[in-house]
């Protein structure tokens, strides 16, 4: 079974690389660009077949390593055989 | 009293700090591996700057769940003094000894500089030889320094005194030009509740001879021997 934990930074916090990489994409003519804030994805491959359990232990290593609770949100994504179940 | 100085993978102030303890201020010293965890013989243990198992994921995220930080607490409970800067105190947020995060330095940029710094609460084993208001220089090395805590914590940190030390002007001016890192209301240093475990951005062992511009890092040093050894609460191995 396959994941991907996105972790980003929560609202309202101040995100100064998230606005360079905006002001990079307006000196390239992007200028549609309204808001843009970097976050980070990571895949995990895991064992078992229980999407429901994965999740659950998906959301403790996000509290407990992959997310710092005072400054980042995250949502969890089991993929399983090419389909995508979004779970939160 | 005993000196603990801690090395995960990637740290690279762990030689200064033993050489200022060690060599300029001739208390014991040793080295603290980071998967030891009986620190039973010592009376302070220092968190050292540097990039800490590369710093990945978050500064200070994975060294923050390690055996000897993990130990930390049982330490602490115990009497034991901990100092940590710079990639010390990000330590020190990420396992959370400390209340909030050091995030990255609102500039974007590295910042390798002299600071000064106001200090706001000379009640602490650290700052007791200092004196409220008083001003010290001394360096910042660090790309994610910005301190942040939500409304909340900054309340309780203030109310509780526990903000140390501020980024201020030569002169002792908190202001908005002399923040280094856009940390919020200036902030340098913090304690936790009891006193015992300090984190600070700047690096004290980088300030503790005058061929290296300055001494006032000794000045924590001074404070906390002093606090220990004068009211007898050094460790009994």
């Amino acid at each position: 079974m396959r994941a991907r934990v996105f972790v980003r930074l929560k609202r309202g916090i101040l995100d100064p690389q998230g606005a360079a990489v905006k002001r990079a994409l307006e000196g390239l003519g992007y200028r549609e660009v309204q808001e843009l804030r970097v976050g980070k994805v990571l895949e995990l491959e895991l064992e078992g077949t229980d999407p429901g359990q994965a999740h659950g232990r998906l959301e403790e290593m996000c509290r407990r390593l992959l997310a710092n609770p005072v400054t980042e949100e995250f949502t969890v994504e089991i993929v399983e055989d090419g389909a995508r179940q979004r779970l939160a | 009293m005993r000196f603990g100085v801690v090395i995960f993978p990637g740290t690279w102030s762990d030689c200064d700090f033993h050489y200022v303890i060690g060599e300029v201020l001739r208390q014991p010293v040793k080295y603290v591996w980071h998967r030891d965890t009986d620190l039973g013989d010592l009376d302070c243990l220092i968190l050292p700057g540097g990039f800490s198992y590369g710093d990945y994921l978050r500064a200070g995220a994975i060294a923050g769940r390690s055996p000897v930080v993990e130990a930390l607490p049982d330490f602490v409970a115990r009497g034991g003094h901990v100092l940590g800067s710079c990639n010390g105190f990000q330590i020190l947020c990420e396992a959370g000894m400390l209340p909030g995060a050091l995030m990255r330095n609102e500039c974007l940029q590295y910042r390798c500089q002299s600071t000064h710094l106001f200090v706001e609460n000379a009640d602490t084993p650290f700052t007791r030889g200092l004196r409220p208001g008083q001003v010290l220089k001394m360096p910042i090395s660090h790309g994610e320094g910005k301190y942040y805590a939500d409304a909340e914590t900054l309340r309780t940190l203030k109310a509780r005194n526990r903000i140390v030390f501020r980024y201020c002007t030569e002169a002792g001016d908190v202001t908005k030009d002399a923040n280094p890192n856009g940390s919020i209301e200036n902030i340098a240093g913090i304690v936790n509740d009891a006193g015992t475990v300090l984190g600070l951005m700047p690096h004290p062992e980088r300030a503790a001879e005058s061929a290296m511009g300055g001494t006032d890092g000794l000045l924590l040093f001074h404070s906390l021997i002093g606090s220990l050894v004068e009211d007898g609460s050094v460790l009994k191995g």
